[in-house]
């Protein structure tokens, strides 16, 4: 008999139904991943199998847990199960931890309300599950407050907590989503490690997380069961269109096509840009350049600097030092002191397509804000034809000009953003962020727009991104940075083909590969990124490089030229 | 009751209340001031036009409860408008400029909170005889300070939002941007919170004029009716129980009005 066994799953919200007759079933041991894009169902049907769906709720159909029925039970049958028997992590962990409450009184609570060991052992089994789960000095983080945890280290104490009953089944909901990629890497291999006997079911919209780290793959889409067998087969001969599709847009960092470098005259370039908070530098000495047409790709994780590093230079923030030179001329102070030609000319798009957008104004004003400015004289009948004009470009028909910003899906809004950002025929594109919010489909539809721009108009990009394996498809050269420092610059074939920094090298082989087959890397980096409140001496990078010795943690490695890749590294790869 | 639902209901009272006390001290024989000194407190009847009786003066307290509704909602307007016009520009300049003069506008505004209000108002009523107007300068000069408050906290948080940062990029002006930009997201917290100030600025009025510092006789408002009234309680509890009730009306149907129209503007803003 299976641990658990849903049968006919249907959910209903009103008269929307978000769950459809699902079947699936988890033996013990078993890991199944459960995979879909936003929307499909996945976390409701989560939710369902823990009794956690929401009153108006209405769940149809069977879910036995080991022989117990879970649909209508009381909440007291419910309460035992969820603790003892059933774990669960959730996506963020600062939202499941009370933060008034220490870890260790969190913790404490369900070995003591299940009376799960003796109450003068508690402490002690809950420090030595810290200490598993990889926490440094468990004793002291017994006693810490939630907001003192990195977001890696909270979701290792998600674990702790949901591993501590020794449950049947364990229930991950994207449990890495919110984690930089080496440590995404971290827990995933924690997950694991740690499960011994225990089922998961980890539910992610990341084919790659689920092809290193299930058994078995259950597709949804929207709302049905599309496609459920073993993860290989799944991946090596998908039947349904839908994961065809999915596996088709799910991007590769191990393979390919990288573009070939761009050969062009030089439009913009940033010189020594320093960008510093008040008690923080977010940005040292960083100096790039963009040519015509090409798409530059800013990578590196959370607190790199990324995203000071170009607000900066478009005038949003100040500049603490440094230069930006833009066809020819220098742009100084904030952007409302700059000349219109180079604000017309530089555009920004941002990671929420619907904080972008003015909830107050429809599409249409949106999107011809920017002309009422730089082309005051257009009148309205040829203002709305630019709008309909760029709306098409980006494949959003007329219908859409009267709708407002809540009106609109994330990849509709996403492409609404862009629209006002094209439209007055930027030279330069800054994307920060921009495909991070969407669903692996939609993202790859508003890739492509941004390529067929390029391709017709020699738009050049700056495409700031965490995520490598989309940043390979679409950029001709890639910087990396690192705690506010450039510690890679190197066109995007021979970055992907062999990466000279011992962090990019990370960066790469933390990504997972949607593909059973290919060797599953264990994660390459331990730890997190340092505070840039106090940065390390000397490489800012040694406590975490494999390579570092003495001469890492006493001087600071400057930026190299090895045959036209930029390395700030005393032991660059070979 | 949904968000559509209680501000139909809520306008709908409060509209039908409007017209009455316009529309009926004219329609009346009476007027509010004769007095009767021979027909006293009697009762409400039908027959001699008394709809809602009379008082320990003989005068007609229909007329004077519409009257006084008349009073009490042009002070809840009038002193609403106060808080709004010099609460939302203080708010706004504050919010949007920010740095320093932020710093200094916000600390003038700790400041006045800091006095007590209703004493310094009796003090000014003292002071300055009974003024009709002062009451209006008074109540207003209480509620702009929390709508200040208000408008600069939303106005902080908009201003780092993204759109507002395109809009900046694209080289569109401060102006611009605080009218196209700023403004229309401040229009649904600012009509809220002016729904939820007139029963403010109610309540004080009739406390005022409850203490009898309010308007003066013959004038009346609501506050007014009901301190005459609780002086004949028991012989003439509709003196007290009527005024008392139109009083909970309004201030009932307001707060709905302002819970109804914050769900209409959540409906319209979440995604």
């Amino acid at each position: 008999m299976s641990l658990l066994d849903v049968q006919g799953l249907t959910i209903r919200y009103g008269d929307e139904t978000v769950v459809d007759g699902v079947d699936l079933f988890i033996d013990r041991g078993e890991s199944v991943g459960l995979v879909g894009e936003s929307g499909s169902g996945k976390s409701q049907s989560a939710l369902a199998i823990l009794g956690l769906l929401p009153r108006q709720a209405i769940a149809t159909g069977s879910i036995e847990f080991d022989g117990q029925q879970i649909l209508g039970a009381s909440d007291s049958v419910l309460n035992t199960l969820r603790a003892r028997r059933i774990g669960i992590v959730f996506q963020d962990p600062m939202q499941a931890l009370n933060p008034y409450l220490r870890i260790g009184t969190q913790l404490r609570q369900i070995p003591l309300t299940h009376g799960l060991c003796e109450k003068t052992e508690i402490d002690a089994r809950v420090i030595d599950m810290l200490a598993s789960v990889g926490l440094p000095d468990p004793e002291r983080q017994f006693r810490a407050y939630p907001h003192e945890l990195s977001g890696g280290m909270r979701q290792r104490v998600m674990l702790a907590s949901a591993l501590i009953a020794e449950p049947d089944l364990l229930i991950a909901d994207e449990p890495t989503t919110a984690l930089d990629v080496t440590v995404q890497a971290q827990i995933l291999d924690l997950l694991e490690d740690m499960r011994d006997n225990t089922a998961l079911l980890l539910i992610t919209h990341d084919l790659g997380i689920v092809a290193g780290h299930c058994e078995h793959t259950i597709v949804l889409d929207r709302g049905r069961l599309v496609e459920q067998g073993p993860t290989t087969s799944v991946f090596a001969a998908p039947n349904h269109a839908h994961t065809k599709t999915l596996l088709a847009a799910a991007p590769r960092v191990d393979r390919g096509d990288v573009p070939e470098p761009v050969k062009g005259s030089t439009i913009l370039s940033v010189g020594d840009a320093v960008v510093d908070y008040r008690d923080l530098q977010a940005v040292s000495k960083v100096s790039f350049s963009v040519k015509k047409g090409e798409t530059v790709a800013v990578v590196g994780e959370s607190g790199s600097g990324k995203s000071s590093l170009v607000r900066a230079m478009l005038g949003l923030i100040p500049m603490a030092s440094g230069r930006v030179v833009y066809a020819g001329s220098h742009l100084e102070g904030p952007v409302e002191s700059r000349a219109q030609a180079p604000r017309r000319d530089l555009q920004l798009i941002f990671q929420d397509p619907v904080s972008a957008l003015n909830p107050q104004m429809r599409v249409q004003a949106i999107v011809g804000e920017p002309l009422l400015v730089h082309e005051p004289r257009l009148n309205a009948a040829a203002r709305a034809e630019r709008v309909t004009e760029i709306l098409e470009r980006v494949g959003l028909s007329q219908k859409f000009l009267r709708r407002f910003p809540h009106e609109l899906s994330g990849g509709q809004a996403q492409r609404v953003a862009i629209a006002r950002a094209l439209i007055l025929n930027p030279r330069v594109l800054v994307c920060d962020e921009a495909v991070a919010a969407l669903d692996g489909s939609v993202r790859e539809q508003v890739l492509n727009v941004l390529r067929e721009v390029q391709a017709d108009t020699g738009l050049s990009i700056i495409f700031i991104s965490h995520d490598l394996a989309v940043v390979r498809s679409i950029s001709h050269r890639v910087l990396v940075m690192y705690l506010g420092r450039l510690v890679e610059m190197a066109d995007s074939q021979s970055l992907f083909a062999a990466p000279k920094h011992p962090y990019t090298r990370a960066l790469l082989d933390s990504v997972p590969v949607p593909d059973p087959v290919a060797v599953q890397k264990r994660a390459p980096l331990r730890g997190e990124v340092p505070s840039p409140v106090n940065p390390p001496d000397g490489c800012v990078f040694h406590p975490r490089c494999p390579k570092a010795d003495d001469r890492c943690a006493s001087k600071a490695p400057a930026l190299r030229d090895f045959n036209g890749v930029r390395v700030a590294c005393h032991y660059p790869n070979a | 009751m949904s968000g559509n639902r209680s501000i139909r209901v809520t306008a709908g009272i409060l509209l039908a209340v409007a017209t009455a006390a316009l529309v009926g001290p004219w329609i009346s024989p009476h007027d509010y001031a004769t007095t009767n000194l021979e027909n006293i407190l009697s009762a409400p009847s039908l027959s001699n036009m008394h709809l809602f009786g009379t008082d320990d003066l003989g005068r007609d307290l229909f007329v004077r409860t519409m009257l006084g509704i008349r009073i009490t909602l042009l002070v809840a307007i009038v002193a609403s408008l106060v808080s709004l016009v010099i609460g939302v520009s203080y708010g706004a300049i504050a919010g949007f400029v920010g740095g320093r003069l932020d710093a200094a506008m916000m600390r003038f505004v700790d400041t006045l909170y800091a006095l007590p209000f209703i004493f310094l108002v009796i003090l000014l009523m003292v002071a300055f005889e009974r003024n009709f107007l002062l009451i209006f300068v008074a109540i207003g000069a209480i509620n702009w300070l929390d709508m200040a408050r208000i408008v600069r906290g939303q106005t902080l948080s908009l201003r780092e939002r993204e759109f507002v940062e395109a809009a900046r990029l694209t080289g569109v002006s401060t102006l611009k941007i605080v009218f196209r930009h700023i403004a229309p997201n401040l229009i649904g917290i600012v009509v809220v919170y002016v729904t939820l100030t007139i029963p403010q600025a109610i309540l004080v009025e009739s406390f005022l004029s409850f203490l009898g510092l309010g308007v003066q006789e013959p004038q009346t408002s609501l506050g007014a009716l009901v301190d005459a009234g609780v002086k004949h309680m028991e012989g003439a509890s509709w003196a007290l129980l009527i005024p008392a009730t139109l009083l909970a009306l309004i201030l009932l149907c307001f707060n709905f009005l302002g819970d109804g129209l914050r769900d209409l503007f959540d409906a319209r803003h979440s995604s």
